[in-house]
């Protein structure tokens, strides 16, 4: 009893400030609350979950988050920060230097920042068309035809770092013997780094791919102002459809409802990193 | 998994729900000589007519009534946006503003939801309110039969069209299309003889939101036909007929044979900017289905200032589909003056809105934010019949002006609407498919006060 007095304080805030909030979501969910247009809510039971699998919009916004999550995060984000830390460990200071930074900037900018550089990248008479024309290549519209690619390329260029960063960390944990031992038995690069050092790194995959997930399950900054989710609802992911539902058309439940449909899927993603990967949480 | 997993996954969740519902307020003490105005203040920084009227009312207020203080809250985001968080604000006595500036499309969901104070007990003893026309009055009349905002100016739409473009492509200075087919066929002759210009721009989609619902979607849908929305003697909402899909076929043959604008740039929910400050002044569109309001653009401190504009651009009203009479048709909107029921001055409100009203300050109003007047006294006024090129043209389609319903669901139809638009405009949907899917839209919104479809 002595023993739990000091994390008392502690416990208390995070009862307050944490599992008050969520409770509150969780009670919201399941009534028909808005934010506009009714002044009374009811209980009503599981009927905005009900909606929402019947809803062809929830569905497409739950297979664009699989598509975004996929392409950013886990073949994005993740592939290209081994890579880098791989390039970097083998390259001269001023490369490791400058590339280092340039990577981290663009961690380091607002989401908004980020969002408004890439749009201005990404529209019709943005950079990139630019640089096409000057190397007279078709140009491309990107934001129209394939926003969903547009955003996901967005969400690479904005996180590789932080994978960047944690495999920096892990690859150099790896002591160099094991690496020459490897070469003098007559192992060749890829199977060097499939057979060697993957698996010495296998606990820093498991943690970044959850952070990974975790975090670009909730990007919404980025593509409300790059997409605002359209055109159509070709870039809708759930964040932005929960935005929709809650304060566009103000179905305060129903929004929030999805909050806990997005939520168990972040947790579908960890349970499955946790079990596959063994990460230490 | 150790014991510390579930609070990662416990972060998680608040990362996920908490954090993204949560809405910040703008921290108010309760000061009783402290009236707090909340309004909409345009996204575009050249465009500050609106403050710059708040702000000499405000100081008039503040001279006529020593010791008292107007705080102008003014709330910059597209009109969606601002709606939402001036919710957001009456949710609470901590945050709710003294005065609110309410688009009336959306005062009925506001009344409906308990935000908003009734002012017949005010209206009664104030004398200017038998100068405002009937259906102004009705703008914000609820369906208890009370009356709940202040009207300060409506609008009405219809076709603008480029003098000059026209010239060059042989159609008349003196266009009067009488049907939807010479509208097309006008775009058309533009599209093939002045090559580099936009022929048509209707507004689509969810990124202008309800400017592409009003102007674009329910200026053609009420030209088929009677009550086409919502029928009011059923009092139920018309499912997607065929005025509905005739209506979306219009918009799909506007964007799919490129008579409009590029549809990224007419998806965007900057468009309606683009089209004041660049595409009509640069001469690079021939015709816009677009509002009265359009000079404010061009005249003295406008965004873009623009003095051929009363000789380059006519105006000609937007037909009905076959020409059906009246012959022509327009929609009807405007904003309106409330007090939020969690007000902590309400009395102190209402004599600010006095002061808004004052016949002077009224006309004043309605010249600079070129609003089509709702008072008998204003739209007399010499100064107002005179403030603009085509007000004239634009009061005077008053008498065949629609409204819309002014019922609580009616911005999640509106929705719905932008959502149909948006699919035929992005060819995702043909104008069939895209009323299919409203039609259960509608039935999710309003359950089962449907007829037809």
């Amino acid at each position: 009893m002595v023993r739990w007095l000091p994390l008392a304080p502690a416990t208390v805030l995070l009862l307050l400030f944490l599992a008050g909030p969520i409770g509150y979501c969780v009670w919201i969910a399941f009534t028909d609350t808005q934010l506009t247009g009714a002044s009374g809510s009811s209980f009503v039971g599981f009927d905005n979950f009900r909606r929402a699998f019947a809803d062809g919009d929830f569905r497409n916004a739950v297979l664009l988050t699989l598509v975004f999550t996929f392409l950013s995060s886990i073949v994005g984000q993740n592939t290209l920060g081994l890579a880098l830390a791989g390039l970097m460990r083998a390259a001269s200071r001023p490369v490791r230097t400058v590339t280092g930074a340039l990577v981290i900037a663009s961690w380091v900018l607002p989401e908004i920042v980020a969002a408004f550089l890439l749009y201005a990248f990404f529209r019709r008479e943005g950079t990139l068309n630019m640089i096409l024309g000057w190397l007279h290549l078709p140009s491309q519209n990107w934001l129209f035809t394939l926003p969903i690619l547009a955003v996901s390329f967005a969400n690479v260029w904005r996180g590789t770092a932080f994978s960047m960063l944690i495999y920096s960390a892990a690859l150099s944990g790896i002591p160099q013997e094991i690496g020459e031992a490897a070469a003098v038995d007559g192992a060749s690069g890829p199977r060097r780094l499939w057979h060697v050092t993957l698996p010495m790194i296998r606990r820093s995959i498991g943690t970044n791919l959850m952070l990974n997930t975790l975090s670009t399950l909730s990007v919404f900054g980025l593509i409300w102002a790059m997409t605002r989710g359209g055109p159509g609802n070709r870039s809708q992911t759930l964040p932005v459809f929960m935005y929709d539902q809650a304060f566009v058309n103000s179905l305060i439940g129903y929004g929030t409802a999805v909050a806990l449909l997005l939520l168990l899927v972040g947790a579908l993603f960890s349970v499955v990193y946790l079990r596959l990967m063994k990460v230490e949480v | 998994m150790r014991p510390t997993a579930p609070l990662i996954l416990a972060a998680a969740a608040t990362v996920l729900t908490a954090g993204s519902l949560t809405a910040c307020s703008s921290g108010s003490g309760s000061d009783p000589d402290t009236v707090k105005v909340a309004y909409n203040r345009s996204t575009d920084n050249k465009i500050r007519f609106k403050d710059e009227h708040f702000q000499s009312v405000k100081e008039q207020f503040e001279k006529e009534h020593p010791g008292k203080k107007v705080e102008l809250l003014p709330i910059q985001a597209p009109d969606n946006d601002y709606a939402t968080k001036a919710q957001q604000m009456m949710r609470s006595p901590r945050t709710a503003p003294d005065l609110v500036y309410e688009d009336t499309f959306r005062i009925s969901s506001d009344i409906e939801a308990g935000y908003l104070r009734p002012l017949d007990p005010y209206l009664a003893k104030w004398d200017s309110w038998d100068r405002f026309v009937d259906t102004a009055k009705e703008a914000a009349k609820a369906r208890d039969g009370r009356t709940y905002g202040v009207p300060d100016g409506t609008d009405t739409r219809g076709l603008w069209f480029n003098k000059e473009i026209f010239a060059r492509a042989g159609l008349p200075a003196g266009w009067q299309p009488k049907n939807w087919d010479e509208v097309l066929d006008a775009a058309r002759t533009v599209k093939q003889k002045v090559p580099g210009v936009i022929p048509l721009n209707v507004y689509t989609g969810k990124g202008p939101g309800e400017a592409a619902v009003m102007q674009g979607f329910e200026m053609l849908l009420y030209g088929t036909g009677a009550d086409p929305l919502y029928d009011t003697t059923a009092k139920k909402w018309v499912a997607g007929g065929q005025g509905f899909k005739d209506a979306l076929a219009f918009v799909e043959t506007v964007y799919g044979e490129k008579l409009g604008p590029d549809p990224s740039d007419a998806l965007d929910p900057n468009i309606g900017t683009k089209v004041a400050t660049e595409w009509f002044p640069e001469g690079k569109l021939a015709i816009s289905l677009d509002g009265s309001w359009m000079g404010q653009n061009w005249i003295n401190g406008g965004p873009r200032a623009w003095p051929e504009w009363e000789t380059a651009l006519g105006q000609a009203p937007m037909p009905t589909q076959h020409g059906r009479a009246p012959g022509k048709v327009s929609m009807s909107g405007g904003w309106a003056w409330a007090i939020p029921r969690k007000a902590k001055n309400p009395d102190l409100a209402w004599e600010f809105i006095k002061t808004l009203q004052t016949a002077e300050n009224a006309v004043r109003w309605d010249v600079v934010g070129a609003q089509i007047a709702v008072r008998e006294d204003v739209a007399r006024d010499p100064e107002y019949l005179k403030s603009m090129p085509g007000i004239t043209f634009f009061t005077a389609l008053v008498g065949h002006t629609h409204y819309r319903p002014a019922l609580p669901v009616y911005p999640q139809v509106s929705t719905a609407i932008g959502e149909a638009m948006e699919k035929v405009t992005t060819g995702d949907g043909s104008p069939e498919s895209a009323a299919k899917e409203y039609d259960e839209q509608l039935r999710t919104i309003v359950g089962d006060a449907v007829v037809g479809g």
